[in-house]
């Protein structure tokens, strides 16, 4: 694998895939050593540039970044910062001028990310742009998905609730249509693509949508969607496509749910699937560990062909 | 300096006269005395003795009415930065144009006879066309009330739009387009539904879905373009939509002139040449208002000029400073920098069969001048002597950074494209050659 | 040009004779344990564990090692290796652990080794065997149990083949291209 930058779950094969989530087998042993640490990267600095407040995704790269050795420098860009009014340009510059080796970005705006791989000499790592990508959520979840299924081809894989704002729904069904999945949208037709993408089906009845499904990836819904007239109120919303133990039960026995967090618990999802035996939540948050170790880990290559 | 100016041999083509073949031009005292389509034999007794003239050989080019582009934005006052009456004027001759006309979105806003004032007397001292101001339709563009459109008109403004936003408030636009009847001025509507489009930075379609970026549907604009058709119907006022973007404002348009309302069009360039797959690495300089749509728009927006439903090209020359365009996607400003690029892509129309040479050049110069009531886009006898030579044959390569406009902001880079301006010659003068 | 150095029988003998060698030293197996390093170590190791069985009729723990994240040119290489599995299934605290490799050269993979071996517990000691000791050190490193000395130049290769991976057991000396 000679990769740069990871930016889009398009900048990976399929053998790409497989052989981070492999590595990511790997890191999760070492995770389990009484020293979670290996020299890997040591010498090499991340910068966290995180212009979207985030405590997972951001505190889940910082602790993967550290079990490798690098130096680690937060840049969290608070409100006063952007009413200062540097550009992003001139922040990037600034940040290139420490000589960093890796600069992990989350922004409000989709193709961020591809500013800076164009304008700074670094490695990017898109930890989520806009409502365009997040490819780090999407290798955790395949990972968490052939951790329990062995493999994605013909799986169904139903995403559930906002599609179109939801960068998750967009990397993941990049991600599982180029393993060999079969995905499924399912929301209201407000939270829908007004087409589905190729190769993909929709349902607006999560009845309909959870029928016979291996794997479901649930949504976080945001509030700010029903001020937006998207959905009227969180009850109507619940009471169609809220995750419920009878409607899960439409799926395959073995199904499992998943949920990049953080859940809004009796909005889309009810309590007793949150905290049900098919839930598999908490090992995604073990898995994005080890995942992005293994992002960082074949990022960091340098110029000779061993 | 010989004050007669003589062009031969040229291909004359002025659809304003039906005149379309090789001829002779005489031009004195910045009036066209007369031109010559006769026999090549005898248009040599018409030549005048040596010295008499300056004469310019045309063999191998176009010679046309000057080229009137009536929807540029020259920035000044306010924005110098992106562009002045000067820079903007002088993009606009190497374009091959000899008049254009600035929208109002300055700073202050064109929304006063001040300002119209200062905008012509900053023209008179800098600029090297024709500039026609356009005033705005409502004080600062708020779309709350009517901006001085009297006044303004008194002082020169040839139009009046609020261009850059939509008067969303339809009330609002039917006084405009009453209250523009008393001075026979056209209103030139900016469509777009701004609740609509919401926060969207691109065309609404599976290009905004596969790059992840918010859409604003056509939609957005047709509603618009079909209220405005409902109110021209209703008040008896002229409404010109400009820069049509979308499949549907063609049809709604296309319907309204055969049921004669009072309603012309303009299309730019880039809706013509480019999809919404422009954008492809969120290149900022393909953000534009409206924005680049799918390939059925550009098909409509051909068809539309090809049926004569598009009346006009217009650049919508939008020059911005490189850091307006160096940002995050989403903050970047709209606008290409069109100007000196028009020629050459719309040439390409012909060369793909869509319009004939004489239909290019009226959507280019007649039809801007029809519209909006201008003594020009003519090469009859007696007229002021705009004229624009161009060589159809010569391939070039774009260049953001060879541009003479300030706004270096173009999609087009790095395209090759073919037909040059050679000579734009405005009121007798030459006010650029190659 | 491949030159072959060791066939099946004498990697077989090399073995023997360093099981013998590792009982002999540790004066039998208690507290010893077998480490191998991703991937021919491995195998050698699963090998000599099975030969001490034989003669010492008792079970060495087995456990291998892969030393990729500890390597000290994984900021020069483009493409990264495949972390391949550590599993070390006993208690390294306290042991005698033999570290068990197929080619010794530079010493640099060694180093990489104990680095990691040392993330995993504080053993009493750490011996090392291999099967081919072909010279050209960087750093002071010496292997306690030899299979062959082999002078070489530095650009040949020392290829081993073993049968695990679907091969016959043989070690080649594969001559530089010119």
């Amino acid at each position: 694998m000679n990769l740069k930058h990871l930016i889009s779950m398009r900048d990976l094969s399929r053998a790409d895939i497989h052989q981070i989530l492999d590595t990511a087998s790997s890191f999760k042993d070492v995770l389990k050593r009484d020293i979670k640490k290996v020299p890997a990267l040591r010498g090499k600095t991340v910068v966290n540039l995180f212009y979207e407040p985030s405590t997972r995704t951001r505190t889940s790269f910082e602790i993967a970044e550290k079990r490798l050795s690098t130096d680690v420098v937060n840049f969290a860009v608070s409100s006063s910062s952007v009413t200062k009014g540097e550009s992003l340009f001139d922040t990037i510059k600034n940040i290139e001028a420490y000589g960093v080796d890796f600069v992990v970005v989350r922004h409000a705006s989709s193709g961020v990310p591809n500013f800076i791989a164009e304008h700074m000499d670094v490695s990017v790592i898109n930890a989520g742009d806009g409502m365009n990508e997040h490819p780090t959520q999407a290798l955790l979840d395949a990972f968490t998905i052939r951790d329990h299924k062995g493999s994605f081809e013909g799986l169904e894989v139903a995403i559930v609730g906002d599609i179109i704002h939801s960068r998750v729904a967009r990397s993941d069904m990049i991600g599982l249509l180029m393993l060999g999945s079969q995905v499924r949208f399912v929301g209201p037709p407000t939270l829908l693509p007004p087409q589905p993408p190729p190769g993909v089906r929709m349902y607006y009845s999560l009845e309909e949508g959870l029928t016979g499904v291996d794997v479901i990836i649930m949504l976080r819904i945001q509030m700010e969607r029903m001020n937006k007239s998207f959905f009227p109120t969180t009850a109507d919303y619940f009471s169609h496509w809220g995750l419920t133990k009878e409607r899960l039960a439409r799926a395959r026995k073995d199904a499992i749910v998943m949920h990049p967090g953080p859940m809004n618990r009796g909005i889309e999802i009810s309590s007793d699937v949150a905290d049900g035996p098919q839930n598999v939540i908490l090992q995604q948050v073990t898995n994005g560990l080890a995942v992005r170790m293994s992002v960082l880990y074949h990022l960091s290559g340098g110029e000779y062909h061993a | 300096m010989p004050k007669k100016l003589y062009i031969q041999n040229g291909h004359i083509v002025d659809p304003s006269q039906n005149l379309d073949g090789p001829g002779d031009i005489l031009v004195e005292d910045g009036t066209i005395v007369s031109v010559d389509v006769s026999s090549a034999k005898s248009r040599t007794k018409a030549r005048p003795a040596p010295g008499e003239a300056h004469v310019f050989d045309a063999a191998g080019m176009y010679v046309v009415p000057g080229f009137i582009d009536m929807h540029v934005h020259l920035r000044e006052p306010g924005f110098e930065h992106k562009e002045t009456i000067e820079t903007g004027t002088k993009a606009a001759v190497k374009g091959g144009f000899t008049s254009v006309c600035c929208m109002p979105n300055t700073s202050p806003v064109n929304d006063s006879h001040v300002v119209t004032g200062f905008i012509l007397n900053r023209a008179a001292e800098t600029a090297v066309c024709r500039v026609f101001p356009i005033g705005s339709i409502t004080k600062g563009q708020r779309g709350e009330e009517l901006a001085e459109i009297g006044c303004m008109h008194d002082a020169g403004c040839v139009g009046f739009s609020d261009d850059g936003k939509t008067v969303m408030n339809s009330l609002i636009m039917r006084r405009a387009l009453e209250y523009a009847k008393a001075f026979g001025s056209i209103l030139i509507s900016h469509a777009e539904d701004s609740v609509l489009a919401e926060d969207g930075v691109m065309n609404e379609g599976s290009a905004s879905a596969h790059f992840g970026l918010r859409g604003i549907p056509a939609a957005a604009e047709e509603v618009i373009v079909a209220r405005d058709i409902i109110l021209a119907q209703m008040t008896g006022g002229k409404v010109h939509i400009a820069h049509v973007s979308a499949k549907g404002s063609v049809e709604l348009i296309r319907r309204a002139k055969k049921d004669g309302v009072n309603i012309t069009a303009e299309t730019c360039p880039h809706y013509f040449t480019l999809t919404d797959m422009a954008v492809a690495g969120f290149n900022t300089a393909a953000r534009v208002n409206p924005p680049l749509r799918s390939d059925e728009d550009v098909a409509a927006m051909k068809a539309g000029l090809a049926d004569g439903t598009i009346d006009a090209i217009a650049t919508d020359h939008a020059p911005h400073h490189r850091d307006d365009k160096l940002v995050e996607f989403d903050k970047a400003m709209s606008g290409i920098s069109g100007l000196e690029t028009a020629l050459a892509l719309s040439l390409q129309l012909v060369r793909d069969g869509v319009l004939t040479m004489s239909q290019l050049i009226a959507a280019m110069s007649c039809a801007p001048a029809r519209i909006l009531g201008l003594p020009l886009g003519t090469l009859s006898a007696g007229a002021p002597a705009d004229v624009t030579v161009f060589d159809p044959k010569p391939c070039w390569t774009v260049d953001s950074q060879q541009l003479i406009s300030k706004g270096r902001n173009t999609p087009f880079h790095g395209m090759t494209v073919q037909g040059l301006p050679v000579m734009t010659i405005v009121g007798g003068n030459i006010a650029y050659s190659l | 040009m491949a030159k072959e150095l060791l066939n099946k029988k004498d990697i077989e003998r090399v073995l023997s004779r360093i099981a013998y060698e590792i009982i002999e030293k540790n004066k039998g197996t208690e507290n010893v344990c077998l480490v191998g390093i991703q991937r021919g170590g491995v195998h050698l190791a699963r090998r000599i564990a099975e030969k001490i069985k034989i003669v010492e009729h008792a079970d060495v723990p087995v456990g291998s090692l892969d030393i990729s994240l500890y390597r000290d040119d994984l900021s020069l290489r483009r493409d990264h290796p495949v972390v391949r599995k550590t599993d070390i299934p006993f208690d390294s605290n306290g042991r005698k652990v033999v570290l068990i490799d197929d080619v010794l050269f530079t010493g640099r993979s060694i180093r990489a080794a104990m680095d990691a071996l040392m993330d995993y517990g504080r053993p009493a000691c750490i011996q090392l065997a291999v099967l081919i000791d072909r010279g050209h050190r960087e750093l002071p490193i010496r292997a306690d149990y030899v299979g062959k000395n082999i002078p070489t130049a530095k650009k040949e290769k020392i290829d081993v083949q073993l049968q695990e991976d679907g091969f016959q057991d043989c070690v080649q000396l594969v001559k530089a291209k010119e």
